[in-house]
């Protein structure tokens, strides 16, 4: 599971950190578009490497390269796969566009990574409840967040439960265990069946629904820095943009020939 | 006999729960692990049965070392009935539910039924047998939990606390039950915090503080003791600090349950009247 | 003043044929702490839940009879209305709080009503340091422990600023200390702020020292109503099976004897104190 630990968020104070997550939305958005654009390295290793001074600035390298390591085997699979593929209809190793595609993975997995480390839960459900998006949604979102480790924590107590009634996951062929796992799901589906609706009271009980126009805590307000990101990204966006039509991108190859 | 060697655990998050626990629990034995919540009473119960494996030091269960059995092996002969019992129950019928471990153990068919028979009978849900366990109330879920796990005969019979929103009757009721069990030749190990049951109940009590041992004796020693007491952060049953609130007058501190605290009273009032 | 008066309720859960509540009539008045006890199943908790209207709103069904709380006729009146007057807090810790922080959380009641944010800050700072919390604000529920997030659920409640606070056996969950934190919390509450506590209970032994008022059902109906020590002592409280405090157990088994204690105890001080006048006054 340490792949997941590579998006878990991280309380630190860092400048990054307090970045509004819409903004930080909007770049990440902007890098998505950008490595889609291009096929060819260049403007891809420039993608990869142009986010490290954020990662460093938040200080998450540790989990960041975490989420790394996680997906590099799925990197390689898709290196491989696309090199087998395009032997396959064109006869030749394209060994560019292979790198080329896998570095565009990566840089995506980059950009979700810093994201995820830097946003809290809590902001994220209050840029949803700021962008318009209605509450139901948001409040889905954070309470499901909010209830993953204890549900975790039943699943691991039910199979306890269930192993000490003689019950033994590892053993058996792939269907016996496939039908080991039914005395899990169904205690877990029920509890959660059963939990929704004791939430569901609680929330009742606490005037859920009692106005249209449902008021918040804590507001996000864009500030200096947020405008400078939103600003970068724009600009980087229109960089990516004017490259892409109007300037050739020489491939790796033929610069390691000069 | 359950014995505990120089146990040691730490959870994967990191947190080491158990410190150096060293126990002894002989065949037939009543035991009530006390201590606030987050001691360490399930995690030390946990290694009874083999859910948890020591990070250091060693448990054996009938000589055998935990290390060295499967879950499956050990709980043949330690049986645990969880705190909840809807972390258990998912079959059609009560009949399934406690056939569910015979068959995971291994018992032949005609067998099979005539445990099954008993179980029902012993806990009063005859009548439940072809019902599903979810239509039933907690209480009953909670009968028919203790059910599917005495039906196999275990030797030893851990209840991991059992009084948790139980009424007084049914406390009643599981506390004689127990005092049966016990009574039948099995061991019976009961974690609780509940200090008026162990009470009520006259068990040896283990007191556990932050994953150590604090101290084990008889519960009027231990319960009475208001050392022990402030230490383990624990809340004496209400005759001891009654009788506490009276030293001076010469009462004696280890009383902790009504019928000897009123037998003592009328004795010193007869004496001097 | 009345805060809570039912007259005649009765209530079956839609799709059950028996009622959970049968003719049920009480008196509750502002300010009391009132204890409601009685065997599973008795009704206890379905009552609880017609005080903030869950039932018949919520749950369905039809509330047959009357019930007022404070001044709102339960049925007439959505649970939105009701929430600002009445709260109530759970048996399971857990399931009642959904955000990822304890200060979200407090808020939540108060986002749902439409309050303004200075309002908002200023309650939920209000119900953190009354509840004795403020140091767990930014804390995330699953951090905590049992004890702590029922105080969190109480707080919760509170900042909405209710005449009457119901707790259905909020303390289950917790070992005897955190207990009794609890009820210090909710005693105080009921003292100090003047908020009447009907508080559903088992443990009457860590309880009932704080009740003004004790209410015991079965099977549907209340049974006995009235002042804690009389009820506890009476013949009908041992055979409806409800665990009277050991201290009255104590108590009755020496009036058997002819020992008279002063009065029924329901706490060991109280009890300590009345052995030892009826010691002394042995030895004199």
């Amino acid at each position: 599971m340490s792949v997941f630990e590579g998006f878990r968020f991280r309380k630190i104070s860092s400048p990054v950190h307090d970045l509004d997550p819409r903004v930080k939305f909007l770049y990440v958005c902007v890098v998505f578009a950008a490595a889609v654009m291009f096929s060819e390295l260049l403007p891809l290793i420039l993608l990869l490497l142009i986010q490290v001074p954020f990662i460093l600035l938040a200080g998450v390298q540790r989990a960041w390269l975490k989420s790394m390591r996680g997906a590099s085997l799925l990197a390689l699979l898709i290196f491989v796969m696309n090199l087998v593929s395009m032997y396959l209809y064109q006869g030749q190793i394209l060994l560019e566009y292979s790198l080329g595609m896998t570095l565009r993975f990566l840089v995506l997995v980059e950009s979700f990574s810093i994201f995820f480390l830097t946003t809290s839960p809590d902001q994220l459900s209050l840029a949803l409840e700021q962008s318009h998006v209605p509450y139901e949604f948001s409040f889905a979102f954070t309470t499901a967040v909010r209830f993953v480790p204890v549900l975790a924590e039943e699943a691991q107590t039910i199979m306890d439960a269930q192993r000490a009634r003689g019950l033994e996951l590892e053993r058996g062929n792939f269907l016996k265990r496939v039908k080991n796992y039914i005395p899990i799901l169904i205690p877990l589906i029920v509890n959660a069946i059963r939990r929704s609706l004791e939430l569901a009271e609680a929330m009742e009980s606490r005037a859920w629904g009692a106005t249209e126009k449902r008021t918040n805590l804590y507001v996000l307000k864009m500030r200096g820095g947020d405008y400078a990101l939103a600003l970068i990204s724009l600009s980087m966006l229109i960089m990516a943009i004017y490259v892409r039509l109007f300037l050739p991108i020489p491939s790796i190859t033929t610069l390691l020939r000069l | 006999m359950i014995e505990v060697k120089d146990l040691y655990f730490t959870y994967p998050n990191g947190v080491e729960a158990l410190k150096g626990v060293s126990l002894t629990i002989n065949d037939g034995k009543f035991v009530a692990i006390m201590g606030q919540n987050g001691a360490g009473k399930t995690t030390l119960v946990k290694h009874f049965n083999g859910l948890l494996k020591p990070t250091r030091g060693e448990v054996l269960v009938d000589g055998v070392s935990t290390k060295r059995a499967s879950v499956a092996q050990l709980a043949r002969k330690v049986g645990f009935v969880f705190q909840n019992p809807d972390h258990q129950l998912f079959c059609e019928t009560v009949q399934e539910e406690i056939t569910f471990a015979l068959r995971n153990f291994g018992f032949k068919e005609t067998t099979i039924k005539r445990r099954v028979t008993w179980a029902l009978n012993l806990l009063g849900l005859t009548q439940y047998r072809q019902t599903s366990p979810f239509m039933l109330s907690g209480g009953e879920r909670k009968r028919v939990a203790l059910a599917s796990v005495l039906a196999w005969n275990p030797e030893v019979v851990i209840l991991d606390e059992p009084t948790i929103g139980q009424d007084y009757q049914q406390k009643e009721t599981l506390r004689q039950f127990i005092v049966q069990l016990n009574a039948q030749g099995k061991t019976v190990v009961v974690v609780t915090h509940d200090v008026e049951f162990v009470a009520e109940c006259g068990p040896r009590v283990v007191l556990m503080l932050q994953g150590r041992i604090l101290a084990e004796g008889k519960a009027e020693e231990v319960l009475t003791d208001p050392s022990l007491v402030a230490q383990a952060s624990i809340v004496p049953p209400q005759i001891t600090q009654t009788f506490l609130g009276l030293t001076d007058l010469g009462l004696p501190t280890n009383v902790i349950n009504v019928h000897d605290a009123s037998r003592i009273l009328l004795n010193i009032l007869e004496v001097t009247q | 003043m009345a805060i809570i008066e039912a007259k005649g309720l009765a209530y079956a859960y839609p799709g059950r044929t028996n009622h959970s509540i049968k003719d049920l009539s009480m008196t509750i008045e502002r300010g009391e702490f009132v204890i409601l006890t009685g065997p599973s199943g008795c009704g206890k908790t379905t009552l609880c839940r017609c005080f903030n209207g869950l039932i018949p709103h919520f749950y369905g069904g039809k509330l047959e009879g009357d019930l007022t709380v404070a001044g709102l006729n339960v049925p007439g009146h959505s649970i939105n209305e009701l929430a600002s007057r009445v709260g109530l807090v759970f048996q399971n810790p857990e399931n009642q709080l959904f955000a990822l922080s304890v200060e979200k959380d407090v808020a939540f009641g108060l986002e749902n009503l439409g309050m303004p944010r200075e309002e908002i800050r200023k309650r939920v700072d209000w119900a953190l340091k009354t509840t004795g919390i403020e140091d767990l604000r930014e804390r995330a529920p699953h951090e905590l422990s049992g004890g702590q997030q029922q105080r969190v659920a109480i707080a919760c409640v509170l900042a909405m600023q209710p005449d009457v606070m119901v707790l259905d056996e909020p303390t289950s969950f917790l070992d005897p200390l955190g207990a009794q934190r609890i009820f210090e919390v909710i005693n105080g509450l009921n003292k100090k702020l003047g908020i009447t506590v009907i508080l559903v209970e088992h443990r009457l032994d860590l309880a009932s020292r704080y009740a003004d008022h004790v209410i015991i059902m079965d099977k549907g109906k209340i049974i006995l109503d009235g002042e804690p020590r009389k009820i506890f002592d009476s013949e009908e409280a041992r055979l409806i099976g409800v665990g009277i405090p050991k201290v009255t157990r104590l108590y009755q088994f020496l009036k058997e004897q002819g020992v008279l204690l002063g009065k029924v105890p329901v706490a060991s001080e109280e009890a300590s104190q009345l052995l030892r006048e009826v010691l002394v006054r042995d030895r004199g």
